[in-house]
């Protein structure tokens, strides 16, 4: 029998190796043990009131099938689904949430440990909420802008602030099909009441909800959070970093800060580079404290400090299993409470940090936005003083990866034309052109169900092959950091030829690691960008681009993924669907919502059909743009050349189109 | 690959930044920081400085701040393996290296270096362009004869390809800036300035060849030019960095020929000019950049063949040139219309009061003619001819067509000038009975003979008003008898001619016509143009516009019709206004043609000459462009002119060409040409003959002696003096406002 690959990552396989020997259970083993329950799976069980569990199947279901109450398969499919976007929406806006509670923390002072940071941000992050800030103190707009980030999610009427943001016939089709969202809370409360038992019927009016649920996550909760997080510990740049297993030192302290929030994580790898935590680490028998990160907490910090990551989703029972890492804090989202016993086994201990999250088996030492610092000495002093008691035992693999991340939708403007010229020209051109065939946003989560990572890399191979430019973030760039493919060398070995050429022009890596799954909203910034620029589609919808989540497992990724569909992107999701039961949602999903949002949500197991579905979204819609059709090492830019008629003929008030992408 | 050019960019910033620092510290420790300079006649003092940031360096503790706030978009060179990106990084290097290079420039200025002189030959360069030089080529940038601009930076491989370059180039119309050196194909550092002058080539603003300087910093120039015609023809603010950037990548046809290997330096400052939109095609093997996106297509490219590397540089650019060329043995384009042809050069010369000669157009009927007939007329005319000397010369140019009238005569025969002086080796001043040509030695040779003038003649007309003539024929007589006898009968025409010209008033017609040429430079400016009052760049009066309206009905020039009268005496009419609203991208909502004092007509920023109020002389001062001392307005001409230009309305400035300071409607509403209290000499000078007969028209026939110019005075207080002392009418007048 052919060995079973559990993850497509040779390092972690080597470890997973190592830990059967040893009998050390992990996800892949559960995974493996504990198939899905095939009716929750496609969405075809309904569990909202205590009259059931009903299970809608047998012949012809989507017509005959019913629960107790009478629901239909397409209802339940559906509310099944939308309350896995409320459940994704409020996960990234309560973590924005606090974020938005910390600015208002450090604006009026009640915490010293953070400072603003990026004050250009704020003015532009002002400027849009139509805050005034000239001449005035830095921390009296942070406050202002804190207050009415904190009004978005408790708004009950209007539209969210940031929803003016999206170019205007997005905004329309959001209008006409009643999806612009109002409050972020009231969004996913009136989800949980439309979705509980006797309330809404209706698969279509479910989803429409749904919609703007998920709408309220990406224009909401994420890009509150994104710019928030820019604002206070600064907008990434390129940054190097290094990824996999092998960053962990066998002579320093091991620190890892796992889960999604940056707050803890930024007070951490400030705290620990002071001298008197280095002389800590080092009469502890340390050479020094190394910082490493795991999941989106990872990435924030990686983004902005070049902290290294050791990975996503699936390292984090590995990653202990080195047997080097002295703490694992984490904060919140995609913790697998597994960690505290894998780490009996090791010298590891684990620390919950926030007060909405605890675990058994963990240390909890809780952090709040009013004094971040003390909390981040404790828990170095705790891994510090962990030091000692690491044993032989561990894999102690040293396999990394270099990679270049850190880039923000304002350092991809900065880096297609510099101070005087930023501007997403270059990009629309290079599209336009064919040398660029489209863009593919690829996120989400890894997956112990397939080889891990695995599709990632796959698609990620075949994509830039394609000439398609890949924008990742969450896990998916942890996915490729680990596999060594964040580095510009990757465009000038294995990208088509016009994607390579803009790569070389640039001196970027084909694949763009734009931050933590919360960060998806600087691809909705992007996209709107490159629609404002002009020469592709003047909204979102109808653009070159598709968005994939080949391993997603998370509700937020299903939240993700909806916002993209009712922004205009089309969506595919690797795996099973989670309503595959029901045709009619499917095709609500897909056929519907590409009617009216030009986006769609698929899911497709199979790697091969992703692609050609990816393919097949992105050709058609350059076609439907009447873009010259895409051929591989075949491009270029039909001149017009201007005589001086044709000049006179320039419009004086012309977009300016040399960047400065007005927000409004 | 890009990697090189950007690391040979970022190199170069840092070491452009070190030299200029060095320089500018040590002229700082021995001038003191408080040193005044500025650029000769500019009021946009380090303009690329300015431009980009509105930080107005006027002293070396300015170029110290300025330097020092440019060093913050300095960058690391990327690394080996594993770098950062660098295209935003070198392109903001290449625009620090810009900054630095117009501040060592600045300092060589001080330290008396420039225009840099070569040693060898004497030769003296052009050194930093002027706001007159730029103001005098307004019209040639927007009417075609100037559609494109290549600056040429180092040395081609010998002398013979650099001339075969640059006169390509010239037979394109297009201006080129010459600077850099690099090693020709012998090893020997050169240039193509040191090449071209050792073939005599003729350099100059006239012949379309302008040696900037003899180094690669020497390129800035240039691009000082370049980005002051937004806002000069854009009327765009300085510190608008984006808006000055669009305007020159989509209205400013520039493109760098590098020739010779490439260093560091020239890399920079290409990267600096790739921030303007302009790309740079190489003769070497360098590593390319064909993403487009900054520029409008290429950024960097290669050719090796010279005789294709005009040609790719064109097209990288996305630039259309149309060259009418007539089947003459020597080059052809207004390049060449400058050219000199001095004494011992001339093979034969006609007119110039040595031998009688003229000009004259007759319009015919469609059968009385055969087009393109050319036809000699006189004894032993090629023996004569080949004797070289001197010659008596008629040229007689019959045209027909069903649109042509009697008042495009005139329009047509001012174009011959042109259609001769355009020829290489031949050169043409005058016009009418007035007129002197002559013929070089070395166009001779070429195979120039009479028939070319003939041939000349009739392909350029017809080229040029081809909507409005079907046939020419051409008939030289070369017998003074026969000169003299048609003479006489021409003179006739001009006289009748110029008296219907006179006739022409505003109230006669019910048509006015727009300029609208300079929209591709200044896009919100429209000229309205009357019987009595010509375009402000002075190159287009109501008769030349009705042709060209004629020739393309839907070109640059249409017809306005005036409608209803809103204020005669203001001279405001409801279909001007109504034109204007349309055609103004929303700039302009109201013209009066008469007045300087409300809404009065805008300018593109070629107006030949300023007048601008003098509230207390109550009355109006008139500078011509190219004089370039103090007025009383406390303001020279090029500081004068920045409230002027770019399509804006400004009570009390307005630009004007020189010949409507004569007219009836010369401020009509404000008192006419009573109102003028000081002129520049030279425009006193221009204007005398026509101004004199206007005041006698208006009775004060000795008024030209009361207006002052800079030999009276060049202050309010002189002026006030002077105009008590002669008894100016414009002190007792109503008040201007």
């Amino acid at each position: 029998m052919d060995k079973v690959i559990r993850s497509a990552s040779t390092s972690a396989e080597e470890i997973l190796e190592w830990a059967e020997e040893r009998k050390l259970e992990t996800c892949f083993d559960r995974a493996a043990k504990l198939k899905p329950c095939p009716i929750g799976e496609t969405g075809a069980c309904c569990r909202v009131c205590h009259m059931g569990p009903c299970r809608l199947i047998g012949k012809n279901a989507e017509k005959e099938a019913m629960g107790v109450c009478g629901a239909t398969l397409p209802t339940v499919a559906a509310r099944n689904l939308a309350r896995m976007i409320a459940a994704g929406t409020a996960a990234h806006s309560d973590h924005s949430r606090d974020m938005a509670n910390t600015l208002l923390a450090v604006a009026t002072g009640e915490t010293k440990d953070f400072q603003i940071k990026d004050a250009k941000k704020l003015y532009k992050v002002a400027g849009i909420l139509g805050v005034e800030f000239e001449g005035r103190p830095v921390n009296d707009v942070a406050k202002d802008v804190a207050e009415i980030f904190l009004q978005d999610f408790g708004r009950q009427n209007g539209e969210l602030n940031y929803c003016k943001r999206a170019p205007k016939k997005t905004q329309e089709r959001w209008k006409k099909y009643g999806v612009t969202p109002r409050g972020i809370d009231r969004e996913v409360v009136e989800m949980m009441h439309r979705t509980a038992v006797g309330v809404d019927h209706e698969a279509d009016h479910i989803l429409t909800q749904g919609l703007r649920t998920a709408l309220a996550d990406g224009w909401g909760g994420c890009m509150i959070s994104t710019d928030i997080s820019d604002i206070l510990f600064g907008t990434p740049r390129p940054i190097k970093a290094e990824a996999s297993f092998g960053i962990f030192k066998e002579d320093e302290v091991n620190l890892v800060v796992h889960g999604h929030e940056p707050t803890l994580a930024e007070a951490i790898v400030a705290v620990a580079s002071k001298p008197e935590m280095v002389e800590y680490a080092k009469s502890k028998g340390a050479k020094g404290i190394n910082i490493g990160g795991m999941c989106c907490t990872a990435n924030e910090v990686l983004m902005r400090h070049g902290i290294p990551t050791a990975g996503g989703f699936t390292n984090q029972e590995l990653a202990i299993m080195t047997g080097l890492i002295d703490a694992l804090s984490v904060d919140v989202q995609c913790i697998m409470p597994a960690i505290t016993e894998v780490s009996k086994k090791f010298h590891t201990k684990i620390i919950t940090t926030s007060p909405k999250a605890k675990m058994y088996g963990a240390v909890h030492i809780e952090h709040n936005e009013h004094n971040p610092n003390k909390t981040a000495e404790e828990i170095i002093r705790l891994a510090c003083d962990n030091f000692p008691n690491r044993k032989a035992e561990g894999s102690h693999i040293t396999q990394k990866y270099p990679l270049i991340g850190g880039f923000s939708d304002e350092y991809i403007e900065y880096m297609l034309g510099g101070r005087w010229r930023a501007s997403y020209r270059p990009l629309n051109d290079a599209i336009m052109a064919g040398r660029i065939r489209g863009v593919v946003g690829l996120a989400g989560c890894d997956n112990p169900r397939v080889p891990a990572t695995g599709i990632h890399k796959f698609l990620v191979n075949e994509l830039i092959k394609n000439d398609i430019l890949i924008v990742s973030t969450g896990c998916g760039s942890a996915a490729c950091a680990s596999a060594g493919y964040l580095t510009p060398e990757m465009a000038l070995e294995n990208a088509g030829p016009g994607l390579r050429e803009v790569c070389e022009a640039v001196g970027i890596p084909p694949i763009l690691h734009l931050g933590a799954c919360v960060d998806n909203s600087r691809i909705l910034t992007i996209a709107t960008n490159m629609a404002k620029e002009g020469g592709l589609s003047d909204e979102i919808g109808g653009m070159p681009a598709v968005g994939i989540a080949p391993e997603w497992m998370s509700e937020k990724a299903i939240a993700i993924g909806c916002y993209f569909a009712a922004s205009g992107v089309p969506v595919i999701f690797g795996g099973e669907s989670p309503v595959g039961a029901s045709k009619e949602v499917t095709k609500i999903m897909t056929e519907v919502w590409m009617e009216r949002f030009k986006g769609a949500l698929h899911f497709e197991p199979v790697p091969e059909k992703m692609l050609e579905l990816a393919l097949k979204y992105i050709d058609a819609a350059r076609d439907a743009l009447k873009l010259r059709k895409y051929e591989p090492g075949k491009f270029g830019t039909d001149r017009v050349l201007m005589d001086m008629a044709a000049r006179r003929e320039i419009k004086a008030a012309a977009h300016t189109g040399v960047g400065g992408i007005n927000e409004s | 690959m890009s990697k090189i050019i950007a690391s040979s960019a970022m190199r170069a910033s840092h070491e452009m930044v070190k030299r200029t620092e060095d320089m500018l510290d040590k002229a700082i420790s021995e001038k003191g920081k408080d040193f005044v300079f500025e650029f000769p006649d500019t009021a946009y003092h380090l303009p690329m400085i300015y431009g980009m940031t509105a930080f107005k360096v006027k002293t070396l503790g300015d170029m110290k701040t300025a330097l020092d706030t440019a060093k913050h978009d300095l960058h690391p060179v990327p690394e080996d393996h594993l770098w950062k990106p660098y295209l935003g990084e070198t392109l903001d290097s290449g625009m620090v290296t810009l900054f630095a290079e117009e501040i060592y420039l600045a300092l060589r200025y001080i330290n008396g270096l420039e225009p840099a002189v070569d040693p060898e030959t004497n030769f003296t360069y052009n050194g930093f362009i002027t706001d007159t030089i730029q103001r005098n080529l307004g019209i040639q940038l927007v009417d075609g004869r100037m559609p494109g601009f290549a600056a040429i930076i180092g040395a081609a491989p010998d002398e013979a390809t650099a001339v075969k370059i640059v006169r390509e180039l010239q037979e394109k119309n297009i201006l080129v800036f010459l600077s850099g050196q690099s090693k020709d194909k012998n090893g020997k550092l050169t240039s193509v300035t040191k090449q071209l002058l050792s073939q005599n080539i003729e350099l100059g603003w006239d012949t379309y060849i302008v040696a900037l300087g003899p180094d690669t910093e020497h390129t800035l120039y240039a691009l000082d030019w370049a980005l002051r015609a937004p806002m000069i023809f854009g009327g765009n603010k300085a510190g608008d960095y984006k808006t000055l950037l669009k305007y020159s990548k989509d209205r400013i046809f520039a493109f760098a020929l590098a020739l010779g290997d490439m260093d560091d330096l020239k890399w920079a400052t290409g990267a600096g000019a790739i921030n303007m939109g302009y790309p740079a095609v190489c003769d070497t093997d360098v590593p390319v950049i064909h993403p487009t996106g900054v520029c409008t297509y290429e950024h960097v490219d290669k050719e090796f063949d010279h005789s294709k590397i005009v040609q790719k540089a064109i097209e990288v650019r996305g630039l259309k040139v149309t060259v009418e060329k007539p089947p003459i043995p020597v080059a052809y384009g207004p390049a060449f219309e400058g050219e000199r042809i001095r004494k011992e050069d001339m093979f034969i010369e006609f007119g110039g009061q040595r031998t009688p000669a003229f000009e004259w157009v007759r319009t015919k009927e469609l059968d009385e003619i055969e087009d393109g007939k050319i036809t000699i007329i006189g004894t032993d005319v090629e023996a004569k001819y080949k004797a070289g000397g001197q010659m008596p010369l008629a040229i007689v140019v019959d045209v027909a067509g069903r649109k042509m009238q009697d008042d495009f005569e005139a329009i047509i025969e001012r174009k011959f000038h042109h259609n001769i002086n355009e020829a290489q080796g031949l050169w043409h001043m005058g016009q009418r009975d007035i007129v002197w040509m002559r013929i070089s030695k070395q166009a001779y040779n070429d195979g120039i003979t009479l028939e070319h003038l003939g041939i000349i003649q009739a392909t350029m007309t017809k080229n040029r008003f081809s909507a409005i003539v079907d046939k020419v024929q051409v008939t030289l007589y070369t017998d003074e008898k026969d000169v003299l006898r048609l003479q006489d009968e021409a003179r006739a025409k001009y006289k009748e001619r110029d008296k219907r010209l006179a006739g022409l008033t505003d109230e006669s017609v019910d048509t006015f016509y727009s300029c609208l040429l300079c929209q591709s430079f200044a896009p919100s400016h429209v000229c309205v143009i009357s019987p009595e009052r010509l375009g402000l760049c002075g190159a287009y009066n109501w008769l030349d516009c009705k042709a060209a309206f004629e020739i393309d009905p839907t070109g640059g020039n249409q017809p306005i019709a005036k409608g209803e009268p809103l204020d005669a005496v203001k001279g405001r009419w409801e279909g001007v206004d109504n034109y204007l609203k349309s055609n103004s991208g929303g700039a302009v909502e109201t013209l009066n043609l008469y007045t300087i004092m409300d809404n009065p007509m805008t300018s593109c920023g070629c107006f030949e000459c300023i007048i601008a109020l003098i509230p207390e002389a109550n009355g109006v001062m008139i500078v011509n462009r190219g004089y370039a001392g103090m007025t009383p307005a406390g303001m020279k001409f090029s500081t004068l002119a920045g409230t002027v230009g770019g399509g804006m309305q400004n009570p009390g400035f307005m630009g004007i060409g020189v010949n409507f300071v004569t007219s009836r409607k010369f401020l009509y509403a404000d008192g006419g040409i009573k109102r003028i209290v000081w002129m520049s000499k030279n425009l006193k000078e221009r204007v005398a003959e026509d101004f004199k007969a206007r005041a006698d028209e208006e009775g004060i026939s000795d008024f030209l002696d009361k207006i002052a110019d800079e030999t009276i005075a060049e202050d309010s207080e002189k002026l006030m003096e002077f105009l008590a002392s002669v008894g100016h009418p414009a002190l007792t007048m109503d008040p201007m406002f």
